[in-house]
C-alpha cells in the first residue's frame, strides 16, 4: 500500500515507457523546429537519415555511441553505490594522459595491439586516480562528491592547458596538442565489421574500442549483479544504514566505485585519441562526461539499457549535424535544444507517464483475472 | 437514520494492481466511539486516507450527516467536520503550541489578531475538553503525550465534530494512553464522534462502543463491543482461530553470554541515549527491555551490535570484549554469534529493492558458501533462500520477488530466518512484531521461544509491554537511556507502566 507504484511487466518498464518519453521529446522538437519556420519531418528524415543512411554516417554514430557507452557506464557504476559522479568529464580529460603516454613511448616501435592494452591501462589509471580524490574526501572528511566532482573537472580542465601547452606539446609547434602518434598509436577501424552487413565505413572513425566499451558493458554487469563488491555496492547505494548493519564499509567502497566509474570514464579517451585523431588534442572530451549522465538515466544504470541509449545519443550528434548542415536556419544550438529535451523528457520526466500507465495495466489486468474467474465458472 | 454521523457506501481503491479498499460500507453513529481493527495491509489507513481526502475512491461515496458529501482534500475534510490525528504527528517542531493550532487556520493575512483570536478559542478548548497545554510552549520541548494533545486541539480548532485517531497510542506510556481514553469519552459526551484505528485489541475492549473488522480490504464484520470478544475479533481479524497467549516452559539459565558494563552512548548531538547501563545476559533466558519508544533502547541495542560508537563502557560477548567504544564490526560480531534483528527492518534490516534471496544473505554474504572467488555463488544463494521460505512458511515462497512486494510480516520472518538460523549464541531482537500481522506473530514468538529452549541468549526490545511480559523471563525497564528497575514477568503492567514513565524508577534510584 505504502507503494503506490505497483511492479509492470519488464517490457513495460524498460521498453514501453523510455519508448514514449522519447516520443514526446520528439514531439516537443518537433514544435520547436515548427517555430523556426522548417519542416519537421524534413527534420526528422535528416536526423534518421544522417544516422544511419549510409554506412560513413552509420560509422559515425557508433563511433559517438562507443564515448557514451564508457561515460554512461562510469555514471551508472556510481549510481548503483548511491553515488552521483558528475566529474566524468574531467576523469575522461584526464585519462587522455594515459593514453598519450601510452602511445607517446611505443607508437613508433611496437604495433597497436601492443600498445593498445597499456593504452587501456594508462587511461583506466589515469581515470581512476582523477576520481580517487572525490571518492577519499567524500569518505573520510564528507565532502560532497557531487560537489567535488564537478570541481575536479575544471582542475582537470587547467591541468590538461598546462600540459598539452607546456608539457606534452612538441617544441616548434603552435597547437596545443601532441605530436601526430605513428602506426602503433592508431586503432583500427572496424571497416570489416560494417562490411558484413555490405556498408562501406568511409571516413568514420568507427574503430576497435567499441568493441572495447561492450567488453567493459559486460564486465559491469558481471560486476554490479555477480559479484559480492557489486552486491555491497548495492546495498550501500539502496540504503546505507542496511550497509553498516551488514558489516559493510561505506569508506572502502565509495573510494572503490569511484576509482572503478573514474576508470571507466577514463577509458572513453581511447576512442577519440587513439581512435580518431591520434594526438591528444585540448578539450578533446567534448561533454561526452555530461551526456553520460543522461546515457545512464535513460538505460537505468543498466548495461542492456546504457548500450541503445548511448546509440540513441550518438545518433543525435551524428544526425544532428547533419541536419544543420543540410537545413541551416536549424542553427547548431537547435540541435543542442532537441538532446535538452532528450534528456528533459527521458530523465528528469522519466516519472511523467508512469502513474498513467500503470493505471491502464492495472485496469487490464483486473479485467484479465475477471474474464479468467467466468471462465473457470 | 438520522444519528449516523458518517456512512461510507461501497468505497472501493485500487493501488494499480494492489486492491486496497474492496466495496467498503460502514456505518458509524454520532456520538460513539467506533472502533476499526485490522492487520496491517488490511486497508484501515487507506480507507481513513480517502475519508481526510489523501486519497480519492475510486468509486463510492461518503455521506456526512447523511448527506454526500466530496472530499476531494484534506481541506474539504476539514470543512465536513473531519479532523484527523495522524499516527506520525504532523507538528511544526519549533513553533510553538499555539503556532502549531493556528497553522493553515490564520483567518487573516495579519498575523497578530488571528493569534489573539487563536488564543481565546484555545483557552475555551482547554476548559470544555480538559485538554491542558501551556500555549506557547515549543512543541520540541513537550513530551510524546503532549505533543499528541495538541494534535488533538488543532482538529478541534478546526470545528471537527468527528475525529480519526490513526494508532494514537503506539508512542505512549501506559499512563499517558490511560489519559487519552479519558480525554476521548469526555470527547464523546460532549456529542464528538470518534474514530480510532487500532490494532491493539485490548484497547479496543477497553474503550469503544462498536467495533468494524477488516481483513485484506474488506469490512468482514461489524460488532457491539459489549457483545463481543478479543478472541472472537482476534479470529474476525486473521481469518481463522489464533492463539494469543504464548505457552513456554520454565527458562534454564546458564552461563553470562553478554555482558553490559557501564555502558554509554550518545547521539549525534551529544545527548546522552544510555547512561551507564550494566547487565548480564544468560544461555537459555529471553530477556526484556521495556520502555517507551525513545528512551534509550534503540540506542543500546545497535552499540551491541557495533552499528553504533558507545562513548564508554563494555561489552563482552563470549566472556571476549567487543569494541564498542571504538570501531566494532558487525561482520565480525556475526562471525563470533551474535546475530541482530534490527528494529527498522525497512532501513536497515532488508534492503527493499533487492530481491528476496539477495536479503537473505544480507551480512552474511562473506559466508564462502555464497561465494565462487569474488563472484557470487546464485545457485547457492537461491538454494539456501528456498530452505528457509520453506521453513519459515514465507509467502510468496518466491525467492526473486522484491523484498518490497511481501507484507511486513513475512518480510519480518525473512529477516528472522537469515539471523536465526545460523544458530547464534546471542539473539539481540528490536520490536519484533512491530507491523507485524497477528497470525505472522504467533509464529515469530514461538520461534523466539524454540530459541531459548535450544539454549541461546535472546535480548528483546519492544514498546508491546504486552509482548514484553509475555516472552520475557526478567524483564528490564529502561527510562531516560537508564535501567530503571528489573522485574519478573508477572509483575503488574501497572508496576511496569510507572516505572516506564520514570516514576517508581526515580524513587528506586535514590535507595
Amino acid at each position: 500500500m505504502s507503494t503506490p507504484y505497483a511492479k509492470l511487466p519488464g517490457w513495460v518498464e524498460y521498453g514501453l515507457i523510455p519508448l514514449i518519453n522519447l516520443a514526446v521529446a520528439f514531439l516537443v522538437a518537433g514544435l520547436v523546429v515548427l517555430l523556426v519556420g522548417e519542416n519537421p519531418l524534413e527534420a526528422a528524415y535528416h536526423l534518421i537519415n544522417g544516422a544511419f543512411g549510409r554506412g560513413e554516417y552509420l560509422g559515425f554514430t557508433l563511433y559517438y555511441a562507443t564515448t557514451f557507452i564508457f561515460t554512461g557506464l562510469a555514471v551508472a557504476v556510481a549510481f548503483h553505490a548511491g553515488l552521483f559522479n558528475i566529474g566524468g568529464e574531467g576523469q575522461a580529460y584526464v585519462g587522455g594522459i594515459g593514453v598519450a603516454l601510452a602511445c607517446l613511448w611505443l607508437d613508433q616501435t611496437m604495433p597497436w595491439y601492443v600498445v593498445f592494452p597499456l593504452a587501456i591501462l594508462g587511461s583506466a589509471f589515469f581515470g581512476a586516480a582523477w576520481a580517487f580524490l572525490p571518492g577519499w574526501l567524500q569518505a573520510k572528511r564528507g565532502s560532497h562528491i557531487v560537489i567535488t566532482t564537478i570541481m575536479f573537472n575544471f582542475i582537470a580542465s587547467s591541468l590538461m592547458v598546462y600540459l598539452l601547452t607546456r608539457v606534452l606539446k612538441p617544441l616548434g609547434s603552435m597547437a596545443p596538442q601532441t605530436r601526430t602518434f605513428a602506426e602503433g598509436g592508431q586503432l583500427p577501424k572496424l571497416d570489416w565489421l560494417l562490411a558484413i552487413f555490405g556498408l562501406d565505413v568511409g571516413t568514420a572513425p568507427f574503430n576497435v574500442s567499441f568493441l572495447l566499451a561492450l567488453v567493459a558493458a559486460l564486465c559491469v554487469w558481471l560486476l554490479i549483479w555477480r559479484t559480492k563488491l557489486g552486491y555491497e555496492m548495492r546495498t550501500m547505494g539502496h540504503s546505507p544504514s542496511a550497509a553498516r548493519y551488514a558489516g559493510m564499509s561505506e569508506s572502502r567502497i565509495t573510494v572503490i566505485t569511484m576509482m572503478i566509474s573514474g576508470g571507466l570514464a577514463g577509458m572513453m579517451a581511447l576512442n577519440p585519441i587513439m581512435g580518431e585523431q591520434a594526438r591528444m588534442q585540448l578539450d578533446f572530451v567534448q561533454g561526452a562526461g555530461f551526456v553520460g549522465i543522461a546515457v545512464a538515466l535513460m538505460g537505468r544504470s543498466h548495461p542492456a539499457g546504457i548500450i541503445p541509449a548511448a546509440v540513441l545519443f550518438g545518433m543525435l550528434y551524428q544526425g544532428g549535424a547533419e541536419i544543420s548542415f543540410e537545413m541551416p536556419s536549424i542553427s547548431r544550438d537547435m540541435i543542442v535544444i532537441i538532446q535538452g529535451l532528450v534528456i528533459l523528457f527521458a530523465g528528469a520526466l522519466e516519472n511523467m507517464f508512469r502513474p498513467a500507465i500503470t493505471r491502464l495495466f492495472a485496469m487490464q489486468s483486473r479485467r484479465a483475472a475477471v474474464v479468467a474467474q467466468t471462465k473457470g465458472a | 437514520m438520522d444519528n449516523i454521523a458518517i456512512e461510507l457506501r461501497g468505497i472501493d481503491k485500487s493501488f494499480g494492481p494492489v486492491h486496497a479498499n474492496k466495496n467498503i460500507n460502514l456505518k458509524v453513529r454520532k456520538g460513539t466511539i467506533h472502533g476499526i481493527i485490522g492487520e496491517n495491509g488490511a486497508g484501515k489507513s487507506t480507507l481513513m486516507s480517502i475519508l481526510y481526502g489523501f486519497y480519492q475512491a475510486d468509486s463510492g461515496e461518503i455521506l456526512v450527516d447523511g448527506k454526500p458529501v466530496a472530499i476531494r482534500d484534506p481541506n474539504a475534510a476539514i470543512a465536513a467536520g473531519i479532523g484527523m490525528v495522524h499516527q506520525h504527528f504532523m507538528l511544526v517542531e519549533n513553533f510553538t503550541v499555539l503556532e502549531n493550532v493556528m497553522l493553515g487556520a490564520e483567518d487573516s493575512q495579519i498575523l497578530n489578531k488571528g493569534i489573539a483570536k487563536a488564543r481565546v478559542e484555545l483557552k475555551r478548548l482547554e476548559r470544555e475538553y480538559a485538554l491542558e497545554v501551556n500555549p506557547d510552549a515549543l512543541i520540541e520541548e513537550l513530551p510524546v503525550g503532549l505533543q499528541q494533545r495538541v494534535e488533538i486541539l488543532k482538529a478541534l480548532y478546526r470545528r471537527a465534530d468527528i475525529l480519526i485517531l490513526d494508532e494514537p497510542t503506539g508512542v505512549l506510556t501506559p499512563a499517558e494512553a490511560d489519559h487519552l481514553f479519558r480525554v476521548l469519552e469526555q470527547l464523546k459526551s460532549q456529542g464528538k464522534t470518534i474514530i480510532l484505528i487500532t490494532h491493539k485489541l485490548r484497547e479496543i475492549m477497553a474503550i469503544t462502543d462498536e467495533v468494524s473488522v477488516m481483513r485484506r480490504g474488506e469490512m468482514v464484520a461489524t460488532r457491539t463491543t459489549a457483545e463481543t470478544s478479543v478472541e472472537e475479533l482476534a479470529e474476525l481479524m486473521v481469518g481463522r482461530r489464533v492463539l494469543l497467549r504464548v505457552e513456554k516452559g520454565e527458562a534454564k539459565p546458564g552461563e553470562v553470554k553478554l555482558a553490559v558494563e557501564g555502558l554509554t552512548v550518545k547521539d549525534g548531538r551529544g545527548v546522552t541515549m544510555v547512561d551507564n547501563v550494566s547487565f548480564n545476559l544468560r544461555a537459555g533466558e529471553i530477556v526484556g527491555i521495556a520502555g517507551v519508544a525513545g528512551n534509550g533502547q534503540s540506542e543500546l541495542l545497535e552499540a551491541i551490535a557495533g552499528i553504533r560508537r558507545a562513548v564508554s563502557g563494555s561489552v563482552h560477548l563470549n566472556g571476549k570484549p567487543i569494541d564498542v567504544t571504538g570501531h566494532a564490526d558487525p561482520a565480525e560480531l556475526r562471525d563470533r554469534g551474535l546475530a541482530h534483528v534490527p528494529e527498522d527492518r525497512h532501513h536497515v534490516g532488508l534492503v527493499l529493492k533487492f530481491e528476496e534471496c539477495e536479503n537473505a544473505i544480507l551480512g552474511y554474504h562473506h559466508d564462502k558458501r555464497y561465494l565462487n572467488g569474488v563472484f557470487l555463488n546464485i545457485d547457492a544463494i537461491r538454494e539456501d533462500a528456498e530452505k528457509r521460505i520453506a521453513e519459515y512458511d514465507i509467502r510468496p515462497p518466491n525467492p526473486r520477488l522484491k523484498t518490497a512486494n511481501f507484507s511486513g510480516g513475512n518480510q519480518q520472518k525473512i529477516v528472522l530466518a537469515r539471523e536465526m538460523e545460523r544458530g547464534p549464541d546471542v539473539l539481540i531482537i528490536g520490536q519484533p512484531t512491530r507491523g507485524v500481522d497477528v497470525g505472522a506473530i504467533e509464529f515469530i514468538h514461538k520461534r523466539i521461544i524454540e530459541m531459548r529452549d535450544q539454549g541461546k541468549a535472546v535480548l528483546l526490545v519492544s514498546v508491546e509491554l504486552d509482548e514484553i511480559r509475555a516472552l520475557s523471563d526478567r524483564i528490564l525497564v529502561m527510562f531516560a537511556g537508564r535501567v530503571v528497575g528489573e522485574r519478573d514477568p508477572d509483575a503488574t503492567e501497572g508496576e511496569l507502566g510507572l516505572l516506564m514513565a520514570g516514576v517508581e524508577g526515580r524513587k528506586e534510584a535514590a535507595e
